[in-house]
């Protein structure tokens, strides 16, 4: 494990919102092709991990090296383009457009085409257009949800949903696929297959940041876990050993224990 | 002659005119939710411009058709600049402040325009020179000019272009992706600066072709004519519902021909109490039943999910 090179480097990020602080100098790091979990009890600061990561929130302190550089995150479509993606806890998918549009907009990032290619029709970008229909109808394929191609993102269930939103991720072609809580709301059958998935897109090569309140599926997937109470990072370890370490069952099960 | 049919004819024209100043409103509405005030001044920009183009060049010699393509063409250039520049010094240090800060700003933007327009062109009205020769065409006790029939296929076609660029291209997928969820589209990768000063470079640019329209249709400029003109239109764009492409269009057509039949029948509905110089008021009267009884206009749903 420890010979794989670092994909993401966290540096004492810190971030407050007023008098509270949110995330208190977090450092981890994620290596290629890990399945990372995330972990910690609601309000623990996950979410605003993820978002001081992808720059939709500016953190106060620290920083991040992904991929070798300093993550100059001012805002989010930069943190996309060196290959940062991430779906949502609450799904925020472009419910108006159809399942292959939302993808088809995954793809802007790595297209050329500008808005005078648009406007004279040129052969490249032609071209161009039906490679990004091509490929949004193999992410489609790849979630399993190709034939809801047309339909709008807002008619879809909720587990399509999830799927959508993962696609639409894929589509920028990231290094490293953030999920914020993919699990929450779906049955058993359907987290076996969220499972299945995200196991099959680490082997295609895309590292997995993935925060969950789902322990079983935590455990089962990923490779490490960090847990973090309280805007703090208490514990960083295999599975198996997070889930005995004393200071992750007082932040869930509230001191009694310990 | 036939008043109806005529009024009709004259209000698609009038109506064409104030889809495309419209679609400027709704695009930049649709985006970033701000009431660009300011582009009716774009529009009046443009027509000054194309008017300073065409008349410098009408003794050059060059043929006509010529003369009238390059002073569309320059203005617009000149209004997508300004149009970019509007959205670059005014309103993007404002994106983040209260709504109401970049909507006064919107006025006061509106008023410098307006100022400086009346520095460089005068306070005087301008008159176009009669350089197209008009052809008055005759259809059953109603008459029309070849000026009318280039107005409204134009515009046609402009929309036709926009509606292409919006629901097929990646920049207006990036465009609609963004007005949906401006977050999630930078996520995805998604420049948003980019995609806001795209909609203030498409909506002033078809601001400035309808500008043209307006000068070669009235024959007349004056530096105050953006204010009346994007007031309708802007009526329009929430007659239509605001942020809605189609509503705009459909609620400029709609506009015009309320008003040009508003005021072919005035002077026979009040007793000639009023006369039809009276057009206006009908704008007005429709924007305020509008918003009492259906605020979010024609086609109610918006392109964006916001208030």
């Amino acid at each position: 494990m420890s010979e794989k090179p670092i994909l993401l480097a966290a540096c004492e990020v810190a971030k407050h919102f007023g008098g509270v602080k949110a995330l208190h100098d977090v450092s981890l790091t994620i290596r290629r092709g890990e399945i990372y979990g995330l972990i910690g009890p609601n309000g623990a600061g996950k979410t605003t991990f993820f978002n001081c990561l992808t720059g939709l929130y500016k953190n106060e302190g620290g920083y991040f090296v992904f991929d070798g550089n300093r993550l100059a995150a001012d805002a989010p479509h930069k943190a996309a383009a060196v290959g940062i993606a991430r779906t949502f806890q609450n799904i925020r998918l472009f419910g108006n457009m159809t399942a292959i549009e939302n993808v088809m907009v995954g793809r802007h990032l790595r297209t050329n085409a500008n808005v005078f290619g648009a406007i004279f029709r040129n052969p490249a970008t032609r071209a161009e257009e039906v490679a990004i229909v091509r490929r949004a109808e193999e992410l489609l394929h790849y979630v399993g949800i190709h034939e809801r191609a047309h339909d709008y993102a807002k008619h879809l269930s909720y587990g399509d949903q999830r799927r959508l939103e993962i696609a639409r991720a894929l589509a920028t072609e990231p290094k490293l696929l953030a999920l914020d809580e993919p699990a929450a709301g779906m049955n058993g059958t359907e987290t076996e297959a969220l499972r299945l998935l995200v196991e099959g897109i680490c082997r295609d090569g895309v590292t997995v940041l993935l925060i969950e309140h789902d322990v079983k599926l935590v455990m089962g997937l990923c490779t490490r876990v960090a847990v973090l109470d309280y805007g703090e990072k208490i514990c960083e370890d295999v599975p198996a050993a997070v889930q005995k370490d004393p200071r992750v069952i007082e932040a869930y099960l509230g001191g009694s224990v310990a | 002659m036939d008043t109806l049919l005529q009024q009709l004819i004259n209000g698609i024209t009038l109506g064409a005119v104030y889809a495309l100043v419209a679609l400027g409103y709704t695009m930049v509405y649709g985006i970033i939710g701000l009431i660009n005030f300011a582009h009716g001044e774009v529009v009046m920009i443009g027509t000054m411009v194309a008017f300073t183009v065409i008349v410098s060049l009408a003794g050059s010699g060059m043929p006509l058709l010529i003369v009238l393509g390059i002073g569309l063409v320059v203005s617009v250039i000149v209004c997508m600049v300004l149009g970019w520049a509007l959205e670059r010094v005014a309103y993007r240090p404002l994106r983040h402040a209260p709504r109401l800060t970049p909507l006064i700003t919107a006025i006061g933007m509106s008023i410098v325009l307006q100022n400086v327009a009346m520095i460089i062109w005068g306070r005087n009205y301008i008159t176009f020179p009669p350089m197209i020769e008009k052809i008055i065409y005759d259809i059953g006790g109603a008459s029309f000019t070849n000026v009318q029939v280039a107005i409204v296929s134009l515009a046609a076609v402009m929309m036709v272009g926009l509606i292409y660029l919006v629901h097929r291209t990646k920049i207006g997928m990036a465009m609609r992706a963004t007005a949906q969820n401006p977050h999630v589209a930078s996520l995805m990768g998604v420049d948003i600066n980019r995609v806001i000063a795209m909609a203030f470079v498409i909506g002033s640019a078809l601001g400035a072709v309808a500008g043209c329209m307006v000068g070669s249709y009235y024959e007349i400029a004056h530096y105050q004519m953006g204010f009346m003109l994007g007031l309708k239109a802007f009526t329009a764009a929430v007659l239509g519902g605001i942020g809605n492409l189609a509503g705009a269009m459909a609620g400029g057509i709609l506009l015009g021909v309320i008003e040009a039949l508003g005021a072919g029948y005035i002077g026979d509905l009040t007793g000639d109490f009023l006369g039809s110089h009276y057009q206006d008021i009908f704008a007005f009267i429709v924007l305020i039943v509008v918003l009492m009884f259906r605020p979010s206009g024609l086609f109610g749903e918006r392109t964006g999910d916001r208030a």
